[in-house]
Order: C-alpha cells, then structure tokens, then sequence
C-alpha cells in the first residue's frame, strides 16, 4: 500500500509503514536526530526530530510516527528549530566543554549541533553530573559524563548483539548508563556501543591520543581475521592504524567483533619482521634482499636438479591475497615445475 | 570443500551473508559461529528476530545456543548418524521434495533408502546421545521450512569422516530442495579472510586456479600457453602429504607462505620433526612464527594493510584490500618478493601493476573474468561473474548444478579413528574462542586481547573436575598417545560429561601436540582434529 502525503510542500508517494523520518531521510529532508539509528528500533528518546503536523496540536517525534495518507509535515520552523535548540541547550548544560582535548571532536554529533544552533552561552547553567573512577577493562574507555542517555549503546548491545551487557540504571538526573552493580565492563565487546555512541562517552582505548579527527586519512580495507569478509575503514595517522571502523551501508552493516575493531595492533607491533633473515650455523642473520633471494634461487635450483622439481613444494596461504595466492601457485608450477602446492585450510 | 564439489560439481557457500537474515529456519552444525564469525552470526540472530527458528547441533554449548530453538548435543564425531536418523524421518514421514528429487538430482534410488533405513530415531539417539524427540523435530522443521539454510564450519569437516559429513548434509538439503533458491542453501562458513579465495586460485594439488583439473589434457594446455611453460602432469601432494614426504626425504625443499603449520598442523612433534628433515625451507611472514624459526631463510612480507590485491570472502564475494600504511623495514609485498624470486628462477614474472595479475586471474578462470578493480571500487562482487556486465551471482545453482544433477551419496556411519578406553577415558575437541584468532601470532600481540584471554585453557564439565576433585583454575596435565601439555582447567557445562575443549592459540600449551595427524579423511586428507582420546590429571 502506498500513501501521499506532503513534507515541506513537496507531495510524496511512499510505502506504508514508514516512519516520518525514514520518509526524509529518503526524500532529503535533513532532520537532526542523537537517538535514531535506521539499524536500530525507534526510540523516541532524544527529541530532536520533533516535527510539526498540520491539525495535530503539538509537535511529534518523527522517528515514531508513521506516515499516513494526507499527511502535512512541517520539518522546520522557527518554533521547531526553537525547541530543538533548546534540548541541544540542556544536553549541553551537563556536558563537559572540552572539546579541544576530547578524542570524538570532529566526529562528534553533539558538538555539531552545538556549531548548528550557535550556542556559546547556556541559559541552563547548573549542576553537572561528576563521576569519578573508570572502566578498567581493556577496550572501550566509558566516560559517562558525556552520556547524553540517547540509549543507542544499550539497544545495540540489546537488540543487535545479543548480549545486554549494559542498561540505564537510576533515574532522573542520577540516571546512568552501566554494566550490572556498576562493575567493569565484562562482555564480548565488539564496540558497537562505541561505533553508535553520538559523543565521547564512548572510546575505543587503543585509539586514544594516536590522532585527532581532522588529520586521519580513511582507507576502505576489509578485515584480515575470519572469512565473513567485514568492510572495514582503516584510520591512519603517521604511517600507522590507529582506529579501524565500519560504514553502516558495508555488508556488514558497520558490525564488527573484538578482532576486526580492536584487534589491528599486531601490524605495528615491534615484533614484525624488517629484514631477511638467512640461517648461517644454526643462528640468523641479516641480509640483502640481493642476497636472499639469490640464495633462495640458487637453492632451489641445486635441488631441482638433483632430486627433481617434484622435491620441492610450496604451502600457500589463506591470509594472503588473490593476486598473491595465484602468483604464488603459478611460481610452483611454471618456474619450479611442480604441483606440489597446497595451501593449510582447503577443506 | 571435496565433499560439495562432488555432489554439486562446485564447493562454496551457495547463499550470500545478507541472505541469512531471511531464512525461515537455520540449521547451524558443527559450528561456533557467535565466536568464529560473529558477524555472520548476527545475521542468524537478525532472521531469528524476524521469526525463524534456529536449531543447533553442536557437542559444546555455543554462544549461539541461547538464541536457538532446539540444541542437539551430538556426540564428537556422531555427525553422520544424527543426520542419517533425521533424513530417515523425513523419508518415512514423506517430507521430501519430489518434484526437485526427480527434476534435479540423482542417486534417490532403492541403495540410498535402504542406508537410511537402519537410522530410526532411536538408533540416532543412541549413537549420538541426542534425545529422538528433537532428532524427529528438527526433522519436521528442516523439511517444514520454506527457506531453511544450513550452516557448518570445522565441527563438521575436521573428522576422519569429514567428506562424509559434508555428503550428509548435501543430502538433507537435496532430500528437501532447498538449494537454488534465494536464502535456501549449505553454506560452508569459510574460518579464515581468504581461504576461499587461495581454494579459488587454484593453491591445490590437482587444480589449476577455478578448480580446472590438471588432468585434463586440454586444460594443461590452456594453462601452458597462458603461462608459456611446460608444466607437469602429475598432480601433486597435499599439505598432509608434503610432511610425511618431507620425513622420508622424498621432498627436499619447501617455500612457506604466510602460514603456520607448526602450531594449527596436528601432532606438533611430527610438523616439526618433518621441517627439520627438509635439506632447505623458505617462510615468508610477518612475524618469526613458530615455523619461521625452523626455517632456513626468512623473507619479511607486508600485512594487509599495507597492499593491494583482492580477498574473497566466505559467500565468494571479491572485495578490495588497499594499502593504508607501508611495510616496517626491509619488507615488501609478497608479490614482489614471489615476483624477484621468480625472475631469478629464470621464469620471467612482469607485471606493470597488481592489476595486470588480477586481469591473469580473469583470464585463467572466466568465473572472475567481468571483474575489474574500477568494478569493484564500487563494492564487491561474488564468482560467477564472466562478463563485464554481469552482476555477479549472490546465489549458486538457480538454472541446475555445475555437474548437471545433484548427487545423493549413500553413507554409512563411521566411528571416529580414536575412541575412548580406560587409558583415556576423555574425548579432546579443538576450536578457537572469540578472543583469539588462529595460532594467535597476529591476535597475541594485541595486549587488550591478552587481557581478556592471558592464557591456555581446558574446558572441562564441572561434573567431571568435581569426580576428580579439580578445582576451576586448577593446573592438569592432559595427554594423549602424541604427547602432553599443562595448562589451567576451565569449569564449564558447555562440553559434556566426557568431553574437553581446548583451543589451539596457545604456543605454550599448543592443543596440536595432543591431536593426531595420523587420522585422516580418505578423500580429502583433512586431518581429525575435532577427536581426539586424551586422559587428564592433577598437576
């Protein structure tokens, strides 16, 4: 079934069942919104996307409210944007202001409706929440300060993930988001919660101080570890990963685990081999490219001659590319001359 | 991969990852898949949301088993029979799908009935352990669906009977046809980024890359002019092969690439004895793995961040890996290094750009001949794609099978090589946990991952450590006919009674000393890694 309705004096034919701001979206109509992820359910938590229907008396949500047939819809208007600027305002009133020292400046939502809606002075001044003491566990830095209860950590973890490892505890102003008896956070952590977080509050550990927004280059990639062949973005800053993340239109919809998110450390590590090495009296040394590779070649050449091409043999690799799994397999076959080639997981 | 290659006449995934969440019924066995391909499993857990039922057949308690309808806790190695006794009633019951038996497939004959015929609930359940009443539900429910996928990994393919398994389940999906359609198919969940991409290139004994038989006259020649060079008829050894070779001199020198048989290669003793045979081993990596160290020379390669070249994914989807960062040091791409070495060879190896191979590779097979870089800059696509204006194939076998009909295989159960005796009363299976990937050499250098998961572990019934009087962290010693290793007991009813579990990233308490290389499968060589008889003691 198909409705009309209009959005901003345009007239629009959509399917039933859509929401509002699903509707916009795919129309262009730019509705600001902290609580919405179209991967998500509707929450209607943030308020931001209240939107104005002739003949209804006040403004609605518009990620919860479907669309219908001869519906008008307002997106903005001085008193929408009034409203909105006024919820951004009380956001702000509890939030930290330091931007110029927080990891999310640049890719932060908050602080882009902050520049939106031009708010330097806060009418709503007050008591700030103050909580002291962190999350010790080893991937995602929780600063709850900055949580503004948009919700969508915890309906990820809930909804996608399965594992509910954090929810709203308390209420009203001492409200917070935490694990269970506030203990440390002990879950699968993929970071979802942080790849959906709308702020600072939460933080992939390892990515801390590697780098600030605006001088990351982004490198579309796909994840080195298991065959589900996530997209990921590699984030880089001199010369090294320092934050992998996922574009939520990816086959994976932007989901990854521990391993595809937090796991890319061991490429910078110092543990990596720089050099060729060749083995002279049971210990190795450094060489030359030059040097190795004619040694190889000589090596090679020596056993093929005297014990055949069939003496040698070639393991291929699983975690190596097309490109090179196929050059690899044609070396054995043309310049050894030998079918001896296998690779560890072919079954 | 044999086993479905065989039956369909091609051995991939036949559905896509984002067909998941639309199958009205999942069939997940012998596979940990919320721990070795999480985001695989949130599709499951997407289609579950949607309405399906998920069944699991697993010895262990995986994760996914909380999201599922019904877990049938097999006995390691019972595969066969748990499968067998659910085709037995669907069979009895009429479930089949007749119009598809007769249309599409063959061998639904008098010999396959009668296989199944000893396979009744109750055999099924005594064999496996499996109660008859979910063996006949899941039964209901497999044949019941309209768009069910089946869904396996190492837990069925790591068996001295892993082709057999694999024929199993061709047969279930066959028996019911649910295959060729959208969201309806086996799909095999590929454990590492590429390995379906170096099956694809052809890094197998007897294939040249798009799994071209080598024996076939004409297709050795097509490949001789391609690659101007004569090449040999006589097929080559398999990963298994090569060590036992190596052992008797038979192979003299072997070039290593990117691997690490010496920790995820079955009874360590053994790998490492047959390297040491070699007269000259060559191992290109990115660390000084536990192969590395045995090697003669070492050559330095860059990580994937730091190339471009292509991965192709579990459901044969060809995406593009880019350079985002340069190698440390000396290293360099492996292309390169293959390349030089080639060249040394006196084999000539030119190319301009990494293109120029990927545009080889479309000629060698034409499954991958639309694709081009430019093509897929704009997202992946999935094999067959022939032509330039093809879209690439989400789903495998919608006109017919490659080998024209699909095969029933008639299959008789088997026991698993080693069974528990008084000597070693415990069955070991193997796997990886979620924190860890693989022999751990990239994910045991990440210190947040050692965090969460230090050290290796046992996992073992808490009724089993309490008649033992073994405490949770306790140290024990667990042994088997290759070997013994020491490591921190883990209590935790996800095995059985009977039944231990260790995962095989621990260098320091490697699982493979403990397996047995010696158990294979007769048709594809896979070594039995999923059982082995251990026996256990207090440290």
């Amino acid at each position: 079934m198909m409705v009309t309705l209009t959005i901003d004096g345009r007239s629009i034919k959509v399917r039933d069942g859509s929401t509002i701001l699903q509707v916009s979206r795919e129309h262009d109509f730019y509705i600001p919104t902290l609580c919405d992820d179209p991967r998500l359910e509707p929450y209607g938590g943030c308020r931001l996307c209240l939107v104005q229907i002739k003949g209804m008396p006040r403004p609605v949500t518009a990620c919860t409210t479907p669309v219908t047939e001869g519906m008008n819809v307002e997106t903005t208007n001085e008193e929408i944007e009034g409203l909105r600027r006024t919820i951004v305002e009380l956001l702000l009133s509890d939030h930290p202001t330091d931007c110029m020292i927080c990891e999310k400046a640049g890719d932060c939502t908050l602080q882009e409706l902050a520049y939106f809606y031009n708010l330097r002075e806060n009418r709503f001044e007050g008591e700030r929440r103050q909580y002291s003491g962190s999350d010790g566990n080893p991937f995602i830095e929780r600063n709850m300060e900055k949580c503004i209860l948009c919700g969508k950590c915890v309906r990820v973890c809930n909804e996608v993930q399965g594992v509910s490892a954090i929810e709203i505890a308390y209420r009203g102003f001492s409200a917070k988001v935490c694990p269970p008896f506030e203990k440390d956070l002990d879950c699968e952590f993929c970071g979802q919660c942080v790849s959906v977080c709308p702020t600072g509050a939460l933080m992939g550990k390892i990515s801390m101080g590697k780098g600030r927004q605006k001088d990351i280059e982004k490198v579309e990639s796909i994840c080195p570890y298991c065959g589900c062949g996530c997209n990921i973005t590699l984030h880089v800053a001199r010369n090294e990963v320092i934050r992998v993340s996922s574009r939520p239109e990816s086959l994976n919809e932007g989901w990854l685990c521990v391993k595809g998110r937090f796991g890319f450390r061991f490429n910078s590590s110092p543990d990596r081999l720089k050099h060729p090495l060749i083995k002279r009296n049971g210990r190795f040394e450094e060489a030359s490219w030059d040097e190795a590779l004619d040694y190889v070649a000589e090596r090679f050449g020596e056993i093929k001659e005297k014990h055949g091409a069939d003496a040698i043999a070639g393991l291929s690799s699983a975690r190596c590319t097309n490109e090179e799994n196929y050059l690899f397999q044609k070396f054995l076959r043309a310049a050894v001359g030998t079918n001896n080639i296998d690779h560890c997981a072919r079954y | 991969m044999v086993g479905l290659a065989t039956v369909f006449g091609s051995g991939a995934m036949t559905n896509s990852i984002p067909e998941i969440e639309n199958n009205d019924l999942l069939f997940v066995i012998g596979s940990n898949t919320k721990e070795n391909h999480p985001i695989v499993a949130l599709r499951m857990m997407k289609a579950a949301r949607k309405g399906a039922k998920i069944i699991v057949a697993d010895p262990r308690r995986v994760p996914l088993v909380r999201f599922a309808h019904i877990w049938m806790q097999q006995r390691p190695g019972t595969d066969v029979a748990l499968l067998n006794s659910m085709m037995h009633v669907i069979v009895k019951e009429g479930l089949m799908d007749k119009d598809f038996i007769v249309f599409r497939t063959e061998g639904f004959d008098q010999e396959f009935l009668k296989g199944l015929d000893e396979f009744t609930p109750e055999v099924g359940q005594k064999i496996t352990g499996v109660p008859k009443e979910k063996i006949i539900e899941s039964a209901r429910l497999y044949a019941g669906a309209s768009s069910p996928g089946i869904y396996y990994t190492m837990g069925i393919t790591q068996h001295s009977h892993g082709t057999d398994n694999v024929f199993c389940i061709a047969n279930l999906g066959l028996m019911t046809g649910s295959l060729g359609k959208e969201s309806s198919g086996v799909n095999p969940l590929r454990g590492q980024n590429n390995v379906q991409g170096s099956s694809d290139m052809g890094c197998s004994p007897n294939m040249y890359p798009g799994y071209q038989k080598l024996t076939i006259s004409t297709i050795k020649e097509k490949f001789e002019t391609l690659w101007g060079a004569k090449l040999s008829d006589r097929e080559g050894m398999t990963a298994t092969d090569m060590l036992s070779a190596a052992e008797a001199k038979e192979l003299r020198a072997m070039y290593i690439m990117g691997e690490n048989p010496v920790l995820s290669d079955p009874d360590m003793a053994h790998t490492v004895k047959a390297l040491g045979a070699l007269d000259f081993l060559v191992v290109q990596d990115i660390f000084m793995t536990e192969t590395a160290e045995l090697a003669d020379v070492v050559l330095p390669a860059a990580s994937f961040a730091e190339k471009e070249g292509t991965f192709t994914n579990t459901e044969r989807r060809v995406q593009r890996v880019r350079k985002a960062v340069s190698p440390p040091g000396e290293a360099r791409e492996d292309l390169w290094i293959i390349a030089e070495l080639s060249n040394r060879m006196g084999y000539e190896m030119k190319y301009p750009r990494i293109e120029a191979v990927f545009q080889e590779m479309g000629m060698a097979w034409p499954a991958m001949g639309g694709m081009t870089y430019s093509r897929l800059n704009r997202g992946g696509l999935q094999w067959p794609c022939p032509t330039q204006d093809h879209p690439g194939t989400p789903y495998l076998f919608k006109g017919g099978f490659p080998r024209g009909k699909g095969r029933f295989t008639v299959v008789k159960y088997r026991p698993s090589i080693e069974e528990t005796d008084e000597q070693y009363p415990f069955i070991l299976t193997t796997g990886r946990e979620l924190f860890h990937y693989h022999t751990g050499s990239m994910t045991r250098r990440v210190d947040a991952l050692n965090k969460v998961s230090p050290e290796p572990f046992v996992e073992i019934n808490p009724e089993d450590a309490r008649d033992m009087a073994v405490e949770d962290g306790a140290m024990l010693r667990v042994t088997s006919r290759r070997g013994a290793i020491e490591l921190k007991a883990r209590l935790s009813k996800r095995p059985d009674r009977g039944v231990v579990f260790i995962p095989f990233h621990f260098k320091e308490a490697a699982a493979n000393v403990l397996t047995n290389s010696k158990a294979l499968d007769p048709f594809c060589k896979i070594p039995e890694l999923k059982v082995s008889t251990v026996r256990i003691e207090k440290v």
